[in-house]
Parts: C-alpha cells; structure tokens; sequence
C-alpha cells in the first residue's frame, strides 16, 4: 500500500497509543526483572524452588489449570457452536449470561459458588453435603479450585469458541451433508478440523486464565498451603508474610509459564495448520 | 431426471410458492433469474438443505421430498467451491467415498479417475489455500461426482471466474456431466452462460418457474 506524507499524523497517532500500552507491559514486566536480578541471589532463588510449598503449588497449578482448559473445552465447542448456528427463543439472554463471569467482579463469582454449594438450598442440606456423603468434597479442596478457575475461563473459551464457528461458513457443513453425513458426521468431520486452531486458542485462554485467577479460588478453595495454594495465592500469601522477594520470583515463573504456554501453542498450531500441502 | 411439483418454500421474511418445473434425464437445466429472486432456495431444498413447506421433489423418479440431503443421490457444488480448508484434493475427492464405506482401493481409483477427467491430478496434494477459482471449482465438481450421484446441482459455480477459465469451465461442465450421465441444474443470473451451458434454459419470474 503507498501512504501519503499526509497519511504519517494518522499512522504515528496510532502507534503511539499502541506503544504506550506495550510500553507499560514491558515495564511492570521489566520491574518484576530488575527486582529479582538485584534482590534474589542465586542461593536464594535455589532456597525458593526448594521450599515444599512452592513446589507443591507448581505443581498443584499446573494440573488444575490443565484439567480446567480441558473442561473448558468439552463446554465452550458445544455452546460455541450452538450458539452460532441456531436461532432460539431468549437467545440474547442465553448469551448475556454465558458472558457474566467475564464481567463479574472475581469475588463475587468466588462468594457465588460458595453459597451455592454451602448455603443452598440450605444449610445443612447443601451440594456440598450431598458430595461429602458419597466422599466426593468440593469446597476447601482442589475440586474447589478447579471449579473456581472453570466458572471464569469457560466464559472465555465459550466466546473464542462462538467467533470461531461464525468465521466457518456453514456451506461446507452443508455440502458435507449432501455427500451423506448426518448432522454429527459433518461437525466432526468438517467442523471439527476447521475450528481447530480457535479450539487450540479457546483452551491456551482457559489454561493461562486459569492460571491468573486468584480471587475465586481464595474464597471458594481457600490458600491452604500444600492442599489448594496455587502459584497466584503463593504470590498473594506470600506479600501478605512480607517476603517479597519469593513473590517476584513466583511472579516471574508464573510470567515464564505463561509466554512458554502461548509461544508452544502458536508455534505447533502453525506447524499443524499453515502447510500449502498434506493434512 | 429432477422433477418440481407445486413446491413452496419458505427463506427467512420471503416464500417461493407453487413453483412446478421438470429437467428430463440426461438434460442439462439452467435456472435463471435475478439476484433474490429465490434461485438459490430452490436449489436448496432440492439438496435437502432447505424445509419445504408443501409440494413434491422427485428425483430419478423418486419422490425424495422428506428425504435427508445425504440419501437424495445428488451433488451439490456451492457458489465459491466452499472446500473443506484442512483437507488436501484427494481428500475431498475421497470424501463422498469415505463417508459411504468404500473400500480403499476403490476410493483411490474413483479420486485418480476424477482427477485425471478433471485435469487437477497435480494438485492431489494440495490444500485449497492458495487454488485458482477455476482449480476450486474443479474440486469442488469432482468432490460432488465422487459416489456417482444421478443428478448434479450447481449454485452459479462460474460466477467468480475470469473470462478464459470461465469458457474453460464451461466446457468441462458439459463434458464431464456427460461422460459421467447425470442430469444437471445450474444456477446464474447470467443469460449468456445460461445459453452457453445448458440445453433446457428456465427462468424464475415473480415466483414462479417459466420456460426461457
């Protein structure tokens, strides 16, 4: 495209609004660094790893978050698909509230599931007893934590998911039928690999969302050291005891994760998608 | 053969009504008429993609009318190819195939018969990123002949090409319908293409179905 001098106010007005923004990323990031680097040595950074509670916390945030994309998943392809094909009655209500948790203060989500399951229908006879009753406890445990990361993540994968089955056309479904699918043979065996890459980001969103909620899984599951402390009430517990050297290192892994996770996903999902030739 | 029978059909806010038409066996049948005048949803509900409100469809003598668009033994080739994005040609030529149970073996002489009929056994193992609109079409047509259909429905499938692979395709079309004998049902708004493809021309006029 040829640009005008006369195009340069507009495009420079542009990127600088856009780099204000990139600027402060790399900034709070950037300060997250420079703490670590000139505070933690090197023994120190060793002592932190070393600590059974932080080691415990990787690990316990690394399988609810994974379990939680995974569920996030099974959820977000129906309902996305759903709600992109078919008009229903009370449609725009039905979406209005899939898109609730996003807009929720995170508290209040945490403070939902814990009166659903504690106070509801009432106390003594709530879900929560029920469960406990066949051994299964929610509340306070890690079914807790990934039901809270689950509440707020689906909401995401859901509307990746919708997009995603709006930019399919629904005439390869269509001309899949014609060639002797049923409604399920043509999903799984046209829809199902067109929307592969948004259902690769509708899980990589549910995973790393997972992985930054904090408040409902405080109140829902609490941050009871080696049981339901996960790498964001580590850093939480962790400033709240004045050690805020453990909490930038924590913050800094949480950051590693993180960009490991999106950097792996679009690096395969190009590998897996983008030839000219072969499946 | 296709054969229309006071067909109504109802597409968002407008209804086609009482729409009657018949391309006999063999026959090469082209539907004209103006951009929303109800061609497309036609063709639809004869594939089976659109619910008709009253009226018969009968295909090959069968009346197929509530019959799901899979058991009507018709190929259906949309407007823009609308290919399969993730699947290589020979996937899509394998595909009708596929999906009916053929053997291997059979699949894989029915794709290299239809590749080499259609001039695409080059591009077998490409995706359609990247394909001409003429290329398109071309698979598009060979995925839709793939389990021998009887009758062949195209949606203005020239529309978007350029003048040489229009004429090009034109002549494929007449070729390839003929070697393989299906009775075929063309959409398009123009009257040129109209007369330089098909030997029953009809038009659709204020709902209804006339003899050109």
């Amino acid at each position: 495209m040829v640009s005008s001098s006369s195009d340069r106010p507009f495009l420079a007005a542009m990127a600088s609004l856009a780099l204000m923004y990139l600027l402060l990323i790399l900034l709070m990031l950037g300060a997250d660094a420079w703490y670590g680097f000139t505070k933690v040595s090197g023994s120190q950074l060793l002592g932190i790893f070393q600590q059974e509670n932080v080691q415990h916390s990787i690990l316990l945030t690394l399988f609810t978050c994974t379990v939680t994309a995974i569920l996030s998943v099974i959820v977000a392809v129906p309902t996305g698909y759903l709600l992109s094909r078919y008009k229903f009655p009370g449609k725009l209500f039905v979406d209005a509230i899939l898109d609730m948790p996003i807009v929720l203060p995170p508290l209040v989500v945490g403070l939902s599931l814990l009166l659903l399951f504690n106070r509801f229908p009432s106390e003594g006879s709530s879900f929560e007893d029920l469960l406990n009753k066949i051994g299964i406890k929610v509340t306070f445990n890690v079914l807790g934590i990934i039901l809270a990361q689950f509440a707020v993540a689906c909401a995401f994968s859901v509307r990746t998911m919708r997009n995603t089955f709006d930019q399919i056309s629904p005439r390869t479904e269509q001309v899949a039928l014609t060639l002797g699918c049923n409604r399920a043979g043509a999903f799984f065996r046209v829809v199902i690999p067109e929307a592969w890459r948004g259902i690769s980001t509708a899980g990589t969103l549910a995973w790393t969302r997972a992985m930054g909620e904090f408040g409902p899984i405080l109140v829902f599951a609490g941050a009871i050291p080696r049981k339901t402390e996960v790498l964001s009430s580590t850093v939480y517990l962790e400033i709240a005891t004045g050690s805020l050297e453990t909490a930038v290192i924590v913050s800094l892994m949480m950051v590693t994760i993180a960009v490991v996770v999106l950097v792996a996903v679009r690096v395969w999902d190009r590998g897996s998608q983008g030839g000219l030739y072969h499946d | 053969m296709i054969k229309v029978e006071n067909l109504t059909v109802r597409a968002g806010g407008f209804q086609i009504e009482d729409v009657s038409f018949e391309i006999p066996s063999g026959s090469y049948g082209v539907l004209m008429g103006r951009t929303g005048s109800g061609k497309t949803t036609i063709l639809e509900a004869i594939c089976g993609l659109k619910q008709v409100v009253s009226g018969s469809i009968f295909v090959l003598g069968e009346d197929v009318t509530r019959k799901p668009a899979g058991a009507r033994g018709i190929g259906f080739v949309p407007q823009d190819g609308s290919l399969f994005s993730t699947k290589t040609v020979r996937k899509h030529l394998a595909f009708g195939p596929s999906v009916h149970g053929w053997k291997s073996e059979d699949i894989e002489t029915r794709v290299d018969e239809l590749a080499n009929d259609l001039g695409i056994s080059h591009l077998l193992d490409r995706k359609p990123h990247g394909l001409s609109g003429g290329e398109r079409q071309r698979v598009a047509l060979g995925r839709a002949l793939a389990v021998r259909p009887g009758v062949l429905c195209l949606d203005e499938p020239l529309s978007a090409l350029d003048e040489d692979t229009h004429s090009e395709l034109i002549a494929l079309l007449k070729k390839v319908t003929k070697d393989h004998e299906v009775t075929a049902l063309h959409i398009t708004h123009s009257s040129r293409e109209a007369e330089q493809v098909g030997d029953l021309l009809l038009r659709i006029e204020e709902g209804r179905v006339v003899p050109r």
